[in-house]
């Protein structure tokens, strides 16, 4: 779109990563660590949101689903960044990316796209999720090209 | 339904500090800058700091992020004897041109007479520009974070580039918004970027988060702005000539919510500023239509947000904001609506909305540097950001 070639997008370092969760985030993070991509579901109603909260925003209930979702997704839209966000990592090219998930409408992650060179990155396109290893032991899900 | 308060509070004083290139105004503390800029307020208007009895403060009181205003502190060290209210709209910067109906119904409900708002920004120990990627993340943040969205501007070039894929939008319409304010900022001693600025530097701009540029991120500066409101009746009998707050809204709906730290809006509010109910409001308070401003004080903390925003206030069609701009509309001289005639935070300075207001008030006293002819209303906008999101619009006395 900008007609700057920027070259492969990479992971975030994992070490550099960290999350923390709590009592109604913290299933999702589970599942990311076995490699399971789910979604906060509603278990009254079926709607989804995400990040996960304490109640539907559709119908106000508590009660949750984690269904395994299918992996693939939609990329609704994407930045790409060429400065290291770290001060003691050189720089590398990444590219976050919003993700609208296949099997939760609705939802969507807030990732990166990897391995492929950023410029040829389109909304649109399909994308399917891989793990990056972060700190504590936590999986963080990420996409490559379907 | 025109709204009960209409024209009945007005801005009576203005005051702030030099502007600083971020950090510079170290040693300085920020809570002399506060005090600074509120004294100078009172001189403005013709009043002692001791009639200050009420704070109407945005951005939750906080100064900047990681500072924060504490109404006992500052009464403690300007001599304030008592406050009849003390408040503040919750959230950032979206609030920055609302804090104005918040000291309106501080007056009109009788707590107060003369109600101060002030904003301050002093960036020595965190910059501003990456200040997410600082701080570690919350279990709701944790699903932003790692993303490598390390500050608001990579997070708002994810919403331009959905403009830019639903309606066309080209990178010469965010290079013009960062090129009239830069005009507009040449003639003004007080703007951090003066010198003039081409399409061709523009493009040489390294890229920060395509497809924003530099040169589509504000000024990251130090500094303090404040304003003293009172009733109108109160307001002519001191030094200014009044500026009369003829409407103001702050708020905004669910789908845009936490915005650019969610990304879950759905279309057309994924690809916008959040100000659309803000703006329809504003129509329906004032009783007046998009073409009756004379001049847009529209909150530029990204030269994207800025054509999203004259969308939702309906300077022009959804979607359109790109040829908008591009057509030369928004330029200073020549164009039909006149933009950030002080340079905005693009290029004068950037105190999280503040230098708008003062702005907006020294249009409308008629004695800006770049001042509007005849200029009757003035659109003030708050920050496209998470809930609330904030206009008014200000009124020249007559």
């Amino acid at each position: 779109m900008t007609g700057i070639t920027y070259g492969d997008a990479m992971k975030i370092p994992g070490d550099h990563i960290q999350i923390t969760t709590d009592t109604w985030t913290e299933p999702f993070w589970q599942a990311a660590k076995a490699e399971r991509l789910t979604a906060c579901q509603c278990g009254a109603c079926g709607h989804f949101r995400m990040p996960p909260t304490a109640f539907c925003p559709n119908c106000q209930s508590q009660k949750v689903n984690w269904p395994a979702l299918p992996g693939t997704g939609t990329v609704f839209s994407f930045a790409i960044c060429n400065k290291s966000p770290f001060p003691d990592v050189p720089d590398f090219v990444y590219v976050p990316v919003v993700v609208d998930l296949d099997g939760a409408p609705g939802a969507r992650l807030v990732s990166n796209l990897v391995g492929m060179p950023a410029e040829d990155v389109v909304i649109g396109m399909k994308v399917r999720v891989d793990w990056n290893d972060i700190r504590d032991g936590w999986k963080l899900p990420i996409f490559r090209k379907a | 339904m025109v709204w009960v308060n209409q024209d009945k509070c007005a801005i009576a004083g203005i005051g702030a500090t030099d502007y600083y290139i971020r950090g510079q105004s170290f040693p300085r503390t920020i809570n002399e800058m506060v005090g600074e800029a509120i004294l100078k307020a009172c001189e403005d208007a013709g009043i002692s700091v001791k009639q200050i009895d009420g704070f109407a403060y945005y951005s939750g009181a906080q100064m900047g992020y990681g500072d924060k205003a504490d109404t006992a502190s500052l009464m403690e060290m300007l001599g304030i004897e008592e406050v009849g209210f003390t408040a503040a709209l919750t959230s950032g910067g979206g609030g920055a041109a609302g804090a104005v109906g918040l000291a309106a119904a501080a007056i009109q409900n009788e707590d107060a007479r003369y109600v101060v708002t002030v904003m301050a920004l002093q960036q020595y120990r965190q910059r501003l520009g990456t200040v997410f990627g600082a701080s570690a993340p919350s279990p709701e943040n944790s699903f932003l974070q790692p993303s490598g969205l390390v500050g608001p501007g990579h997070l708002m070039s994810v919403l331009a580039r959905r403009h830019m894929h639903l309606y066309g939008t080209r990178r010469e319409a965010f290079a013009e918004v960062v090129i009239s304010q830069r005009l507009n900022a040449m003639n003004r001693p007080q703007a951090v970027r003066k010198t003039e600025l081409t399409l061709d530097e523009y493009f040489a701009s390294p890229m920060l988060a395509d497809p924003l540029c530099r040169l589509d991120f504000c000024l990251e500066t130090d500094g303090a702005v404040a304003w003293i409101t009172t009733s109108t009746e109160r307001a002519r009998d001191l030094r200014q000539k009044p500026v009369l707050i003829h409407a103001a809204a702050h708020g905004g709906s669910r789908n845009w919510g936490r915005a650019f730290a969610w990304m879950g809006m759905p279309d057309p509010d994924f690809g916008s500023s959040g100000h659309k109910p803000i703006g329809d409001r504003l129509w329906q308070l004032s009783g007046l239509q998009p073409s009756d401003i004379d001049v847009a004080l529209i909150y530029d903390h990204f030269s994207a947000m800025v054509v999203m925003q004259l969308e939702d206030y309906g300077f022009c069609a959804k979607g359109e904001g790109g040829p908008f701009v591009e057509s030369g509309a928004i330029r200073f001289n020549g164009g039909s609506l006149p933009v950030n005639p002080h340079g905005g935070q693009l290029s004068e300075a950037y105190i999280i909305g503040a230098t708008h207001t003062r702005e907006a008030v020294e249009q409308l006293r008629e004695s800006a540097i770049n001042q509007v002819k005849d200029a009757e209303f003035a659109l003030v906008t708050g920050g496209p950001a998470s809930l609330p999101v904030s206009g008014c619009i200000l009124r020249r006395d007559s």
